[in-house]
């Protein structure tokens, strides 16, 4: 390797790192401020760029000058800045009262809704951006070209960190954005209007990333993807700096970018897991990020987010869950089939919700890579039917949940020293490890074709049979599951989320009991993992990917987050809106977010968590 | 089981939606004289998430049901009109095979077309496999569909990756260029693209080596460093598999940087619409490339469908609508000639039948179940403002199908 080379690298790695920090920047002060896990920064970015490639090339109609490409530049973050205002004051406004991951659950339907928005309005064909003028040509360094427009791209990070650091060590609204990351009750107490610092940190932070996006255009064509591609990214940055650090964003941009533009030469298929193994090895070993703070209220008596009030079954419930229950079991005898199937999917999806809600509902630990269990369970099954053993299904089912719970034991063990946002990255960094491992294993997983071939044993194969089977599994499972809850297992957990210190003090040990919570949950995941693979056919890393992690977290917050049985309701809904959408439009996307910002709305609490609330106001309001 | 249960509607819910997504709701065939019960075929893509493609495909699709059904439907079968029943796969496996039972079940079709993404591809056509149902693999290109994972009752139209490298390293091969890199997407696809080319070249040429290999993931390429890389190696030659943004991206930083001056580049796929329309400008001179030149084919029966396509949906047609037609042309024909909806017949009629299509005659190899549908062959070039393909010809696809001792070793069921 020569100078020449190494210097284009790092130079190339500069330039990456400076657009990933400009997008990050804004999502670390959205969640150093308001706490929200914005999955919509990414849709931010995303409109800033088509918002970009519309308004640039019609301003250099004008002139082809550098000052009217940067002010069409700046346009489009403004426009996009003002979009974030909007989301604030019409949405997450409304929902600040309820706990913090319901927010998330809001976000996620606005992901949805500006995905279709954009196909609609701007089609689906990439558009490329023009060059910037005055920063068309290349530079010679070391006898190698490099584009100047990357040059400046080099230059925009530090300026940007320069502003910024300005920003919030110079002006009033940069210091309370600074005083609220460290202590967002402290700053209300002081009478601070927080409704008014809100709006205008989603203003910053949409416009950071609708700059980010908007900077892109003579990189990158503005495409209907990019919103899903630069989120996860993002996130890892803001989480490997410390969240609502904007320095540490900037340094952990730079080590990404660098490693990224080096590792390629070694590592040709790097590029698919580098920052999530960074991710990893930097909460292994920093709790908080690199220049993060342990959250100040972790140690205060908060009011947890999570079951508080365990109510035991009266009668009342107790009939209708039976009725519930008995309603489902008489769906092969009552629908077509493909009721069955879709039975099958809501038993299968409700199992793994369960299972997932059992560590955030009811231990405090939000997951954010549930799916690598039901993955890893799906593919132990799928593996051992297909594979050299040829095992029957039967086999098949006892050992997803095996491999699922030893998967979660490793993970797990480093997972539960964290806490918080962190801990929830860690579980995606260990999911997209296992999503890469499985993806480029093609010798043994068939990498992303995956295998095909994994049907359930002759006797289970009639799909009314197969239900039962499912049934027979998923609803012991859950009960088995539910029984834990109220067991003084389940209270362990609880006295752990709730207050550490007095839990720790009074002799638990917190951290062999998070343990344990995530094999069991993860045992729980693997097997509905495997009743699902047998549901399909086939295997492939679309069951552990992101995207299926999100879902189950969104069937969790449809359902409620409080209250044990929500996530079964949150599965039925979430599952049943897709599907009711999806044979309708293309556009199922739309509607289908559309569908979740509506019930973040109507149930804050989630469907049976708000149900609760309402029944339980009207009883202390019929009393004397 | 209950699958031929009679299929339901739902009108009330449909109307209700379908006022607010009147643009994007599609519902089956438009203005047919339905004296006979149309014959409903499921069609399943990524109309959402891969619109590019999709969208026109299902438009060409939508074109010739109506020619088929104006000019009287499948006489073989009383003059029934085709109904196509156009639903998203979601874009994931799970997704596309409870769509494909709701089809089978509700919708009451007769078989199954369709699929983009190869992972898509393969889960449903087993789940056809399972259900023991025709399936029409249109557009995925994972050889697997019919070499290793093959099964009697899936059929593939596009030529798959290992026909169209071999067709570009014929291309290639005389050029004598032996010091190569490859830039491939981190996935099935730009995987076995690679694999391909490297085996078949190294066949072809004495000497080839390959210098370096970049594998960036799928739409998130880092263009400037994969530039670096690939240009640290010294390359004469690159193959490139990136399509979509990632190759906007890369030949961009390329351009600027120099990597392509000089060199022979190969690439796969960069000669359709699809991908050359974002290229723009930028379109580079003289890759040898795999692609469609629509607006250069001269053939009468081309040219009508052009001017039909254009006329009826005001845009040009993409690679996507080119298969949409053969599809339907295919499937038209084949039912005329099965006279027939049974799975058993349609199966054993699509078996080395011929087609007569608007991209030329194809044939249905009974051996591997794909069809020697072909692929332009030529180099790009930039025509004012937009890429364009040059020196092209149409290559049948019949001599770049898998060996048939290939075919048997892999298809052992």
């Amino acid at each position: 390797m020569d100078l020449a080379l190494l210097a284009t690298q790092a130079l190339s790695g500069l330039a990456s790192a400076s657009s990933l920090f400009v997008i990050a920047s804004g999502l670390t002060i959205v969640f150093g401020v308001t706490r929200i896990v914005n999955f919509a920064h990414g849709s931010f970015y995303m409109l800033g760029a088509y918002l970009a490639v519309t308004i640039v090339p019609w301003l250099l109609e004008f002139e082809r000058s550098p000052l009217l490409f940067f002010a069409g530049v700046l346009a489009s973050a403004l426009a996009v800045g003002l979009f974030g205002v909007v989301m604030e004051v019409l949405l997450l406004r409304r929902i600040y009262r309820v706990p913090e991951l319901f927010q998330l659950l809001a976000t996620f339907g606005v992901v949805l809704i500006v995905q279709d928005a954009v196909l609609h309005l701007w089609g689906p064909v990439d558009i490329p951006g023009p060059r910037a003028p005055g920063l068309r040509h290349a530079v010679e360094i070391f006898g190698q070209r490099f584009p100047a427009y990357e040059l400046f791209l080099i230059a925009v990070g530090p300026c940007l960190l320069g502003l910024l650091w300005l920003l919030m060590h110079r002006t009033r609204f940069g210091i309370l954005i600074r005083a609220a990351t460290q202590d967002r009750e402290m700053v209300g107490a002081l009478g601070v209007n927080q409704a008014m610092l809100f709006t205008g940190t989603l203003f910053l932070g949409a416009f950071l990333a609708g700059l980010g996006g908007a900077l892109q255009i003579p990189r990158l064509p503005a495409n209907s993807h990019m919103d899903l591609t630069i989120i996860s990214e993002a996130f890892v940055v803001t989480v490997i700096g410390g969240m609502g650090s904007v320095p540490g964003a900037f340094i952990a941009a730079v080590i990404i970018g660098l490693l990224q533009a080096f590792g390629i030469l070694i590592f040709p298929k790097i590029t698919l897991v580098l920052v999530f193994l960074l991710m990893a090895v930097v909460l292994v070993v920093k709790p908080w990020g690199l220049l993060g703070r342990p959250d100040p209220a972790a140690g205060r008596a908060v009011l947890p987010e999570g079951i508080i009030d365990l109510k035991r079954f009266g009668r009342r419930e107790i009939l209708v869950s039976a009725g519930f229950v008995l309603a489902l079991l008489a769906v092969p005898v009552l629908g077509d089939s493909y009721k069955i199937k879709v039975g099958i999917e809501i038993l299968v999806l409700a199992l793994a919700a369960f299972s997932l809600n059992f560590l955030i509902g009811n231990g405090g630990l939000v997951s954010f890579g549930h799916a690598a269990y039901f993955g890893i369970g799906a593919y132990a099954a799928g593996l051992l039917v297909t594979g050299p053993l040829k095992l029957p299904m039967e086999a098949a089912l006892v050992a997803a949940p095996v491999a699922a719970g030893l998967a979660a034991a490793l993970f797990g063990y480093f997972i539960v020293r964290l806490s918080g946002i962190y801990l929830a990255m860690l579980t995606l960094a260990f999911a997209q490890i296992t999503y890469a491992i499985f993806f480029q294993w093609v010798e043994v997983t068939g990498g992303d074709n995956g295998i095909v071939g994994v049907w359930p044993s002759r006797w289970a194969g009639a799909r009314e049979v197969y239900f039962y089977v499912v049934a027979a599994l998923a609803i012991p499972a859950i009960l088995l599951l539910r029984h834990i809850y109220y067991a003084p297992f389940g209270a362990i957990l609880r006295a752990a989320r709730d207050s550490a210190n007095r839990a720790d003090a009074i002799g638990i040990d917190i951290r062999r009991h998070r343990w344990l919570a995530f094999i069991i949950a993860g045992a729980a995941a693997g097997l509905a993992g495997g009743l699902y693979a047998f549901s399909k056919g086939s295997i492939d890393p679309t069951m552990i990917s992101i995207a299926m992690s999100v879902d189950f977290l969104v069937m969790v917050l449809l359902g409620g987050i409080q209250t044990v049985t929500g996530p079964l309701v949150g599965a039925a809904a979430f599952h049943s809106v897709k599907d009711f959408f999806m044979p309708l439009t293309d556009f199922w996307r739309f509607f289908l977010g559309l569908t979740i910002i509506g019930m973040v709305l109507v149930f804050p609490r989630g469907i049976v968590g708000t149900l609760e609330a309402w029944r339980s106001r009207r009883r202390t309001e019929g009393r004397p | 089981m209950t699958e031929n249960r009679t299929s339901r509607n739902h009108p009330s819910r449909r109307g209700v939606v379908g006022g607010i997504a009147a643009g994007s709701l599609v519902l089956g065939a438009g203005g047919v004289r339905a004296q006979a019960a149309p014959i409903r075929i499921g069609e399943l893509n990524s109309y959402g998430r891969m619109a590019a493609f999709a969208v026109p495909y299902r438009n060409a699709m939508q074109l010739a049901q109506e020619s088929v059904n104006k000019a009287g439907g499948i006489k073989a079968l009383g003059g029934r009109p085709l109904e196509f029943v156009f639903r998203d796969d979601g874009s994931t496996p799970g997704d596309a095979v409870r769509v494909a039972e709701e089809l089978l079940t509700r919708e009451n079709v007769s078989f199954l077309a369709g699929t983009f993404l190869s992972n898509v591809g393969l889960a449903v056509a087993d789940f056809a496999n399972q259900r023991k149902v025709l399936f029409l693999a249109t557009e995925p290109l994972t050889d697997a569909i019919t070499m290793a994972q093959g099964n009697p009752f899936t059929f593939r139209v596009r030529p798959n990756t290992y026909m169209q490298t071999k067709m570009l390293v014929d291309a290639a091969k005389a050029k004598g260029v032996k010091r190569w890199a490859i830039v491939a997407p981190n996935y099935e696809y730009g995987q076995s693209a690679a694999a391909n080319f490297k085996k078949l070249m190294a066949e072809a040429v004495p000497g080839f080596e390959v210098v370096g290999e970049q594998f960036p993931a799928l739409g998130r390429i880092d263009a400037g460093a994969t530039v670096g890389a690939l240009s640290q190696s010294r390359p004469d030659g690159i193959f490139n598999v990136l399509f979509g943004a990632d190759l906007t991206a890369f030949v961009r930083e390329g351009n600027t940087r120099g990597l392509f001056e000089k060199r022979l580049v190969v690439s796969l796929l960069t000669g359709e619409p699809e991908y050359m329309i974002p290229l723009g400008e930028e379109t580079p001179e003289g890759w040898i490339t795999t692609g469609y030149p629509w607006d250069q084919i001269e053939t009468p029966e081309h040219k009508a469908f052009v001017t039909a396509y254009r006329a009826k949906f005001n845009d040009t047609p993409r690679l996507g609508s080119l298969l949409g037609y053969v599809v339907v042309e295919m499937i038209a024909q084949l039912l005329e000639k099965a006279a027939s909806t049974e799975t058993p017949k349609l199966v054993a009629t699509l078996k080395d039948m011929k087609f007569t299509t608007i991209s030329g005659p194809v044939t249905m190899r009974g051996l591997d179940h794909q069809s020697t549908l072909g692929a332009w062959v030529g180099e790009t070039t930039l025509k004012g403002k937009a890429g364009a393909m040059k020196n092209w010809k149409y290559v049948d696809g019949t001599a770049y199908l898998h060996p048939e001792a290939e075919v048997k070793a892999a298809r052992k069921g």
